[in-house]
């Protein structure tokens, strides 16, 4: 269970980006933060994992203030997956080994070893384990960066734009394994997500955010035509298909 | 067991057989290279000389107190250049760092200029073969001062300016150029003699060692090497990005100050007794990684000894080439590394 109280974040002295931002997501939950370009989604990410330090506010893993935590420990409580993959010139089975940094102390335990075993099995990964990690496709290099954060074995996924440079079928993959293993191992999953569409199906609570606000925070009943209309200045119809709700663009006047 | 941890062991079996037969052959050549020069002794003679055991007085004077300093410098020294070549490609993220693009080559060469210069600790007898500094502590005293103000400078700028690693870099360019000049004006207002020893001076020399040397660098290349390799998982934490590294519970501020402050000391005290050594810190990391990708568990301990085995090697060229006069190793490695480097870069396409 992660709670995100009262954060506000700014840098220097230029306006704030972040201002007042509250919301929860339970275990086993995944919770999708939408709005438009430099409504500060990525930064409030980072805010969450403290890459980025905000001037007030807590966040609370468990009860557990992160600000006031190791750097080892906030890592062993919360995993990060950036929108940009590097290009690194890792075996697949040492990058998701990272994923046990936050655990290593002296060398890797035999428990680590395990770990990092059961998560390439559990997503399928093992026939790519002595690739070399820049040689694999856009979609793998997800998936193995997905696999890596799992090993944290962390309370809370923070993903940004987990499907950005994937194609259709990858998409859909990367998210319904992500949802999959939210559940089957208690982990809240928070993602920064543009696909309107991908959020309604895969996630389970919306944080609509614009200008660096809360625009509105709940299920799937916040999203409707008038909100998307006010967050991104479109104009959309919102359509029910097969008992699940589709967007359509429509103009981008009002 | 299932099939992918079989596959692993065998990456990592080969891994460790790489790096077993680069402690050979940097043993190897080593010995080999005790054995080479202008008198010649048989290996039996060389190995009972290394413990002062030999039979023939002369023998044991030639290696004891002539080979074997100049053959551990080598192996020493290139040691260190490889390593801390290693570790600042992985902190800066950067293909091109070394002990020399970052400028502490080029501190070192201004340190030594204005000893020489400034303070009169040139040079006795003009005659090139036989250069005599009149102090030579007092050069590597201020050779070791300049290369730690490049170092000081950038990170001041790093640490009050916030740049990023590739300011880093940018900045040791900049820094290289400014100390190149300083040291191109004090050599304009030098005299001959001045000027021919500083000159010597940067051509790098592997005989200026002495057993005390050999102790102080050997002790600074194994503390730091130990600091390196305990630092191993935060450089394959930054192989993933920046920010993947701080979310993974890297410091990575903490990590590169660190991390730069002991690769400029360790690098600082190789290239005040030795002179200016390029491209050894920058290729050997690159031959490694070649071989094995970029895994600090095994990329650390190997580009340390491709880095000795390269210096050996140099040395060995240097010395036999044209016996008995011997070529300056600095100019000996350039000369090396620049077509390796070129040749990794062209085999290995688009990659870094």
């Amino acid at each position: 269970m992660i709670t995100v109280k009262e954060i506000s974040f700014q840098y220097g002295k230029e306006n704030p980006i972040l201002e007042n931002i509250s919301f929860s997501a339970k275990a086993g939950e995944s919770l999708a933060i939408l709005g438009n370009n430099g409504a500060g989604k990525s930064t409030l990410l980072k805010c969450m994992n403290r890459i980025l330090m905000p001037q007030q506010g807590r966040v609370l893993v468990d009860g557990q203030n992160i600000y006031q935590m190791p750097l080892h420990q906030v890592a062993q409580n919360l995993a990060f997956v950036e929108q940009k993959i590097p290009n690194s010139r890792l075996k697949v089975y040492d990058v998701v080994m990272l994923g046990r940094k936050p655990y290593i102390k002296w060398g890797i335990q035999k428990q680590d070893e395990e770990i990092v075993q059961a998560v390439l099995q559990q997503m399928d990964l093992q026939k790519m384990a002595v690739r070399y990690f820049d040689e694999l496709s856009g979609g793998e290099q997800q998936k193995i960066m997905i696999a890596r954060a799992l090993a944290q074995q962390p309370k809370v996924l923070l993903l940004d734009e987990p499907t950005s440079s994937l194609d259709l079928r990858n998409q859909y993959e990367v998210l319904q394994l992500v949802r999959d293993i939210g559940r089957e191992n208690q982990i809240a999953v928070v993602m920064v997500i543009h696909d309107l569409n991908l959020a309604l199906r895969y996630c389970d609570k919306f944080l609509l955010m614009k200008d660096g606000r809360i625009y509105e925070y709940g299920s799937q009943e916040i999203i409707t035509e008038q909100s998307i209309a006010e967050v991104y200045q479109v104009k959309v119809k919102i359509g029910i298909l097969d008992g699940e709700k589709v967007i359509l663009p429509c103009s981008h006047k009002i | 067991m299932t099939k992918k941890i079989a596959d692993y062991e065998k990456y990592k079996k080969k891994s460790l057989m790489i790096l077993i037969v680069l402690v050979l052959a940097w043993l190897g050549i080593g010995l080999f290279s005790l054995a080479a020069g202008s008198y010649n002794v048989p290996l039996t003679e060389i190995l009972k000389a290394i413990v002062g055991k030999s039979e023939q007085a002369n023998v044991n004077t030639i290696i004891y107190n002539l080979r074997l300093p100049r053959i551990l410098t080598a192996m020493i020294g290139g040691t260190g250049l490889g390593i801390v070549g290693c570790v600042l490609q992985a902190i800066l993220r950067n293909p091109l760092a070394s002990s020399s693009t970052l400028g502490i080559s080029q501190g070192a060469s201004f340190g030594a200029a204005f000893a020489i210069i400034v303070l009169g600790a040139g040079v006795q007898g003009s005659a090139v073969s036989a250069v005599k500094f009149v102090n030579p502590f007092l050069i590597s005293f201020y050779a070791f001062l300049g290369s730690i103000a490049v170092s000081f400078l950038i990170l001041a700028l790093s640490r009050f300016k916030k740049i990023s690693a590739e300011g880093m870099i940018l900045a040791g360019v900049a820094l290289s150029a400014m100390f190149q000049g300083a040291t191109t004006l004090l050599q304009f207002f030098a005299n001959e003699v001045q000027l021919a020893s500083v000159v010597f001076w940067a051509f790098g020399d592997l005989g200026r060692t002495g057993w005390r040397e050999v102790i102080i660098m050997a002790v600074t290349v194994f503390v730091s090497g130990c600091y390196f390799m305990f630092s191993r998982w935060d450089y394959n934490a930054l192989e993933v990005g920046e920010q993947t590294a701080i979310s993974l519970g890297v410091n990575v501020n903490r990590v590169r100050i660190m991390n730069m402050l002991v690769c400029s000391i360790t690098a600082a005290v190789i290239v005040s007794y030795l002179g200016i050594i390029n491209f050894i810190g920058l290729v050997a990391p690159h031959i490694v990684r070649r071989f094995i990708g970029n895994n600090h568990v095994f990329l650390l301990p190997t580009s340390a000894l491709m880095g000795g085995i390269l210096l050996l090697v140099g040395d060995y060229i240097a010395r036999m080439a044209i016996t008995p006069v011997i070529l300056p190793i600095g100019a000996i490695t350039s000369f090396m590394g620049a077509p390796l480097f070129l040749y990794l870069l062209f085999k290995s396409g688009q990659r870094k």
